[in-house]
């Protein structure tokens, strides 16, 4: 799970209009969580094909005692199976898993990210379909495979320049996401998809205090703070008091609590941080949230 | 005092109230949105499914005034999350695999293949220039053929072979054991030729191009062997039973190629990437259909060519297949251009 507070890159979000007329934001997934997902999944294919072939094997054992030798109609068909398994998991893992409802494979669930539909330059949310799946996953192994076995096969000499082409080739696709501003892999951009964060984010609970008498001990009574003594913080300050006040840990609260008496000038007790953060996060919160009322934002705490 | 004290801690609330009273709406929707996703359909009551749209709806303001007035971040990122996911569910494919198997063979497929018409055109071209080209290479200099025939097939089907060894080499098979391997072992092999012609179109599809030029010109120079000992039809005919699916199946995978490429070289008035990505979208679909072409090759290949001997036989299953696609292809025009009943 996900903690309810994700530092986002600002360069990686979209915004993308649906057809309501909804801004949803659309998270990049990061090139990096990209390959890890890349690498998990064709452990997890690699894994599960071998385990496969090998009770193949252990069948074919069995099924040449029984025929003897010569060859035999049932070694046939069990090659013929698994000639098949090998096709249709190779091309089809990927595809079976990014049509499903999540739109991600094991490695890319496990990453917590998904494939969706790119949006159309001026029109809105465009939403996945088949094609653009089968499309994306058909160019995975000129990608990476082919460029691959030519990369190694090219210092044996053998193919001479074509090696030399083959590592070119392979530098143009692999480093591909490098080269746009969406980190586009050549699939993507010809099945038009992306590849988007898909965290499941758990509703935290609600930190400011309810009527007191609901909450008596976030003493919100206890502490109270003039105008100005909240007006030396913005919004960033604010979900960094909330960020400690979610983590809760003993070191930091007393660190932020500091910091802050400092600032508007009070003596820093000893003993009762939550408390004050609490009261201070609170009508810090109330402060700016009726700025926001009024059209008014304060970023951070260099804004005037 | 408690009048200052009263204003703080309604204003606190506002955000705060707001978020209670629709949070009971968020839990469900996110439970439903859950069940979706994990592909329980039969876990969700009519109520639910019904709900779904309104629920949707009802987060996507939640945000909306959110994004406005909170500033609390927790909400707003679990909103942000729900809303997305939600709205993947409701503006999801609905179609689940059979459903869009059955389109694509009712219409889907033959309309792809009609809209990359041109495309075809250029790989017939290409194709026609490198049979060609092959066959003359070798008629001029018999050593073009070591270069352009792959050794493995170069068993006994070499220059200067008698006629009677290439005749054998198109000869039949008693039964049908291990044909069926035989098969499995081509398909996975032309369907690999395939996916790579249609792949390498992202290059502005010149490479899928060189790809199909190369490939006929070893077809062009074993026909100009054939020819040479006056085994012509006979090697047509044997090529026919599954030359046709088969050569048909890497034309329009050569096509399809093309058709990225071209879009990519010449989006016209679209963007680059937007032109790409249709044209990948319309060139998958013609794939899908390659692979199932490639299914029937191998099996034509693997028992009719193999069983039939006759060549006016081969000849005929061959022409079938080939009336057959064409009339699939180009006369089938089923109107399922908008969503199925």
């Amino acid at each position: 799970m996900t903690s309810a507070i994700l530092p986002i890159d600002h360069k990686r979000r979209r915004t993308v209009f649906t057809a309501e007329g909804l801004a949803l934001t659309f998270v990049l997934a990061s090139r990096g969580a990209r390959f890890g997902a890349f690498v998990l999944d064709y452990i997890f294919l690699m894994v599960s094909a071998i385990a496969v072939t090998l009770l193949f094997v252990w069948l074919a054992g069995g099924v040449g005692a029984l025929d003897g030798p010569g060859g035999s109609g049932a070694g046939e068909f069990l090659m013929i199976a698994w000639t098949l398994f090998w096709f249709i998991s190779w091309n089809g893992y990927f595809m079976a898993f990014e049509m499903s409802p999540r739109g991600a494979t094991l490695g890319k669930r496990i990453v917590g990210i998904r494939v969706a539909a790119r949006p159309v330059s001026g029109e809105g949310a465009a939403r996945l379909t088949a094609e653009a799946v089968i499309s994306r996953n058909l160019l995975r192994d000129v990608e990476f495979f082919l460029p691959l076995v030519l990369l190694v096969v090219a210092p044996s000499g053998e193919a001479g320049s074509a090696g030399m082409a083959g590592a070119a080739w392979f530098l143009v696709f692999a480093l591909f996401p490098f080269f746009n501003r969406d980190a586009l892999r050549a699939g993507d951009i010809v099945a038009g998809t992306w590849v988007v964060e898909a965290p499941k984010v758990k509703l935290a609970t609600a930190l400011a205090p309810h009527p007191p008498a609901a909450s008596p001990d976030l003493a919100a009574a206890t502490y109270r703070f003039s105008d100005a003594e909240l007006a030396v913080y913005g919004e960033h300050e604010l979900q960094t008091l909330e960020r400690v006040l979610r983590e809760n840990g003993q070191e930091s609260m007393i660190a932020v609590h500091e910091a802050i008496c400092r600032k508007i000038g009070w003596n820093p007790g000893r003993g009762d941080e939550r408390a004050f953060l609490a009261a201070y996060y609170v009508q810090l919160r109330s402060r700016l949230e009726g700025g926001l009322r009024f059209g008014r934002r304060k970023a951070d705490k260099f804004s005037p | 005092m408690t009048q200052v004290q009263g204003a703080i801690e309604a204003a606190a609330l506002r955000s705060d109230r707001f978020r209670l009273a629709r949070e009971d709406d968020w839990k469900r929707l996110d439970s439903i949105v859950s069940r979706l996703e994990s592909g329980r359909l039969r876990k969700l009551s009519d109520d639910d499914v019904l709900a779904l749209p309104a629920l949707y709806r009802t987060a996507a303001s939640s945000l909306a005034v959110a994004r406005e007035t909170s500033l609390d971040a927790a909400t707003i990122a679990y909103l942000e999350a729900l809303v997305r996911r939600a709205w993947f569910q409701v503006y999801g494919p609905r179609q689940g695999f059979a459903r869009w198997f059955a389109q694509f063979l009712g219409g889907g497929l033959s309309r792809a293949v009609r809209s990359i018409w041109p495309d075809i055109l250029i790989a017939l071209a290409v194709m026609v220039a490198g049979a060609i080209a092959g066959w003359m290479l070798v008629a001029q200099d018999q050593e073009w053929y070591w270069s352009l025939v792959p050794s493995q097939f170069a068993d006994t089907r070499v220059p200067g072979a008698s006629r009677d060894v290439l005749l054998q080499a198109l000869g039949t098979e008693d039964s049908a054991a291990g044909l069926s391997g035989f098969a499995a072992h081509l398909f996975q092999n032309n369907a690999g030729v395939s996916i790579l012609a249609f792949a390498l179109g992202f290059a502005f599809g010149i490479p899928t191009l060189l790809l199909l030029l190369k490939e006929m010109a070893t077809l062009g120079a074993m026909m100009w062997l054939f020819a040479s000992q006056g085994l012509a039809f006979e090697f047509s005919a044997w090529l026919a039973v599954h030359g046709t699916t088969e050569l048909f199946a890497i034309l329009l995978a050569g096509a399809a190629g093309v058709h990225v490429g071209r879009a990519m070289a010449f989006p016209g008035e679209r963007a680059v990437l937007s032109a790409a990505a249709a044209a990948g979208r319309r060139a998958a679909t013609v794939m899908a259909g390659v692979v199932l072409m490639l299914i029937f090759a191998a099996l034509l290949e693997a028992f009719p060519r193999q069983l039939v001997s006759g060549a006016w036989d081969r000849m005929l299953i061959g022409s079938a297949m080939l009336a057959l696609w064409l009339a699939y292809f180009f006369a089938f025009r089923r109107n399922t251009q908008g969503a199925p009943a």
